[in-house]
């Protein structure tokens, strides 16, 4: 057993870190939010040129092979930072399709273009009038000479407004296929609108789409099984950024604990606050914990990774709502405005509980797979 | 003891919810129903039908327009006006203002003001809190100097609701500076327009902006307004604030919540986003949560009896403070819970779309009105005598 990082995760860590601070402070985001992106591309650039695009990929697509470790590093980081450039959207969770499912020419043809932050993908699954987190489509693909015709809607598509391209999954009538789409082709209407979080997402109506044959990623039933993969790879950079968010907020609420006086002392000194920022801090490192476990869990057994990632992502679940609660109500009023930050933080938080499967979703996930820990 | 409603109780019911049906204008309800944000018109408006009824401010003396009503006739209309979908009129003129002036208004101000509250020709906001004054909100600094028959305002007020909308506010001003805190601090009636005040907005997390700031240079407000007596403005302000908790568990509010929880997880369960063991989870959750509001309105009822005979009632006040909010935050929760992914969107007015601002704003209820912390400080005290 080992928890330590090595030197090069060290450097990563702190490298990612100190550029966060260093050059996306809480207002470089606020700016960043009211622009017409609703994100930075300067940061963008940055991430690029840091290479970190680039890192889940593997050498031979332009990247780095790095692990779940060194996702969890920058995932903590940008948490941090509250990012809202589209790390997640892109790299993660477009990018956990290509990754997992598309053909060495597909990746050849827009991999590169991704880790120089040249090119914005989406991933286009969720749809209304479906059940929450299900791996089925409602839009359909048909054939249609050599390549297919796609028609649907999609909603909650993160990102969506800026992607240049997007993965749309689509039923094929052999199962779920995930279809290349570029944003601008005939027949794709993209409606945006702002997360709550700040995080831009968008509604998209596909009308007729026709893409070639090459626009599959996998093959016309293997979308479920991709999604699959590359969602559990999702919850495990999500649970790695609710740490870095949690952690924010609890050393700007412990800041605040120390500074804010009332009573003639510092509101630090009721036992009341004092208890709740340790339960805070006790949920930090729980989270931290599962975030581990569940970088850790990755590339190994499939069964344990499924148990692994539903814990992790429960656990954050719970954890972040409390630790956004708790930090709001020691910050009275303050903690309801706009301009600070710890209310951003709890709407982050918020929303990363509700994607991809909240904190009762993976509970029952768990029941379903027996529990946390395997049967004897 | 007895919990049923007797024939006479039932038959005010009825009276109170055929008025409601009958009376409450579509489009608020609309509003209400699908949580978009009511504008000050619309406070008005509602609050001028009520008043024309006589039920603007029930529980105002009957000598200045309230109802000689029993504590379960209260309750009935309450929680009739919440289940029928009708907005609460402005809580700075009817919970608050208005009570202290029937108590400690002269009769120059009840003529002046009172009538005028409750029909919201005046619209009022309250200007308590400061920078450095919020819990401890007996350490106010923004002054009032004596000038001849004038008071001169200088300092700054935070978190002041609706201040963009108010024609007059009501504050606590800090007019002698040498004896404990809670003394020398003077209750004052202060015209919005007077010359040097300014006011700005405040943002909220929900993307709305109810909350201000008030910024007083040189603000000159006639002695005649003080209400009380200069230097005893605390006691005038802990009245208030009592009356300002007793409201605050808003358990109609909650039912009527609870009920449209209901719809709206029958809706998603018809659309196919809930899956059967989603709804069992849920039914199970919303069991839980009425068990609780059960409890909690039993509890009121309690209070509010114990009150009728004359039993002291103060730290239950807070009780009901501090679970009514937690059952209304609990509820919002709930809601965002349905939601999912589709409320990460906060377009459109909808329930979905309205879902996570109404979670984000209704985490200001533990906060105001005298925090959790504070509420539990004052029962720990008072009933537990810690
Ligand atoms: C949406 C909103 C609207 C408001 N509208 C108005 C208005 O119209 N007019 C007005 O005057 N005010 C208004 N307020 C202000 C409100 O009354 C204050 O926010 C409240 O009194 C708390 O003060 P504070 O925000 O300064 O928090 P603080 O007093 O700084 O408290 C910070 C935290 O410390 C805790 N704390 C403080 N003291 C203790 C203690 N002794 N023991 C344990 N915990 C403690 C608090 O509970 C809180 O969690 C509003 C507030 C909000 C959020």
């Amino acid at each position: 057993m080992d928890f330590e990082l090595t030197d090069e995760q060290k450097m990563l860590s702190e490298t990612v870190t100190r550029f966060v601070a260093e050059t996306y402070d809480f207002l470089k985001r606020e700016h960043a939010l009211r622009s017409a992106d609703g994100w930075s591309r300067e940061a963008w650039a940055a991430l690029a040129e840091m290479g970190l695009l680039g890192l889940p990929f593997a050498e031979e697509d332009g990247g780095f092979g790095g692990s779940g470790v060194e996702m969890m590093l920058i995932m903590e980081a940008l948490g941090r930072g509250l990012m809202v450039e589209p790390y997640f959207a892109t790299v993660v969770l477009a990018g956990g399709v290509l990754r997992h499912g598309a053909s060495a020419a597909q990746r050849g043809a827009i991999v590169p273009g991704l880790i120089a932050g040249e090119r914005i993908l989406a991933l286009a699954h969720d749809e209304a009038g479906q059940a929450r987190h299900t791996l089925a489509a409602r839009t359909s693909a048909r054939p249609s000479g050599d390549g297919w015709i796609i028609d649907g809607a999609k909603i909650a598509v993160i990102h969506g407004r800026s992607a240049d391209t997007l993965i749309v999954s689509a039923t094929t009538g052999e199962g779920l296929g995930l279809f290349l789409v570029d944003a601008k082709a005939d027949g794709v209407a993209i409606e945006a609108a702002r997360g709550y979080d700040g995080v831009p997402v968008a509604s998209v109506r596909l009308n007729g789409v026709a893409v070639g044959a090459d626009a599959l990623v996998g093959g016309a039933g293997g979308g479920a099984a991709i999604l699959e993969r590359s969602f559990d790879e999702a919850r495990a950079a999500l649970a790695a950024e609710a740490v870095g968010a949690m952690a924010e907020t609890l050393d700007v609420t412990v800041d605040y604990l120390k500074t804010r006086q009332q009573f003639g002392v510092a509101i630090g000194s009721f036992q009341a606050l004092q208890h709740r920022a340790v339960d805070m801090l006790m949920q930090v490192e729980l989270s931290r914990s599962m975030a581990v476990l569940a970088a850790l869990s990755l590339d190994g057994d499939e069964d344990q990774r499924r148990r692994n990632i539903a814990a992790a992502k429960a656990q954050i679940g719970k954890s972040g709502r409390m630790v956004g609660q708790d930090a709001v109500q020691m910050h009275g009023a303050i903690g309801i405005t706009a301009e600070y930050k710890v209310g951003h933080a709890f709407k982050r938080l918020t929303a990363i509980d509700a994607l991809l499967g909240d904190r009762d979703h993976h509970l029952t996930r768990l029941v379903e797979l027996g529990g946390v820990y395997p049967a004897e | 003891m007895n919990l049923e409603f007797t024939p006479e109780e039932i038959a005010f019911r009825d009276e109170v919810r055929a008025f409601f049906r009958e009376a409450l204008p579509d489009d608020l309800r609309r509003k209400m129903i699908n949580r978009e944000h009511l504008e000050k018109d619309d406070t008005v408006r509602w609050q001028r039908i009520l008043n024309a009824r006589g039920w603007a401010v029930t529980h105002w003396p009957v000598a200045y327009g309230g109802q000689p009503w029993t504590p379960a006739q209260r309750y009935i209309f309450q929680e009739e006006m919440a289940l029928a979908h009708a907005p609460e009129g402005s809580p700075f003129n009817v919970n608050m203002i208005g009570p202290v002036l029937c108590r400690f208004g002269t009769d120059e101000q009840k003529r002046r003001f009172l009538a005028a509250t409750a029909n919201i020709d005046i619209w009022w906001c309250q200007g308590f809190s400061e920078p450095g004054a919020g819990s401890d909100l007996a350490s106010l600094k923004t002054s009032a100097v004596r000038d001849g028959d004038h008071y001169v305002l200088n300092g700054q007020k935070i978190w002041t609701t609706q201040a963009q909308h108010a024609d007059w506010m009501f504050g606590l001003f800090r007019t002698d500076n040498s004896g404990r805190k809670q003394q020398g601090i003077t209750f004052l009636l202060l015209d919005m327009r007077t010359p040097g005040i300014t006011v700005r907005p405040i943002e909220t997390i929900d993307g709305g902006h109810d909350a201000n700031e008030v910024f007083f240079d040189d603000v000159r407000v006639p002695v005649a307004n003080v209400v009380g007596e200069e230097g005893k403005g605390w006691d005038v302000a802990k009245h208030l604030l009592g009356s300002e908790r007793s409201g605050i568990a808003r358990i109609g509010l909650s039912k009527e919540r609870l009920s449209q929880l209901r719809s709206l997880e029958r809706r998603l369960a018809a659309e196919g986003v809930l899956t059967p063991a989603e709804r069992e989870r849920l039914a199970f959750k919303l069991a839980e949560v009425e068990v609780e509001l059960r409890a909690l309105e039993l509890t009121q009822l309690r209070v509010v009896s114990a009150d009728a005979h004359g039993g002291g009632a103060n730290a239950a006040a807070s009780i009901l403070k501090v679970k009514g909010t937690e059952m209304q935050q609990r509820m919002t929760e709930l809601v965002l819970e349905l939601a999912g992914p589709a409320g990460l969107a906060t377009a459109g007015h909808d329930w979905l779309a309205a879902a996570a601002p109404f979670y984000f704003t209704m985490r200001k209820v533990s906060i105001f009105g005298g925090s959790n912390e504070i509420q539990k400080n004052i029962i720990a005290k008072t009933m537990l005598g810690l």
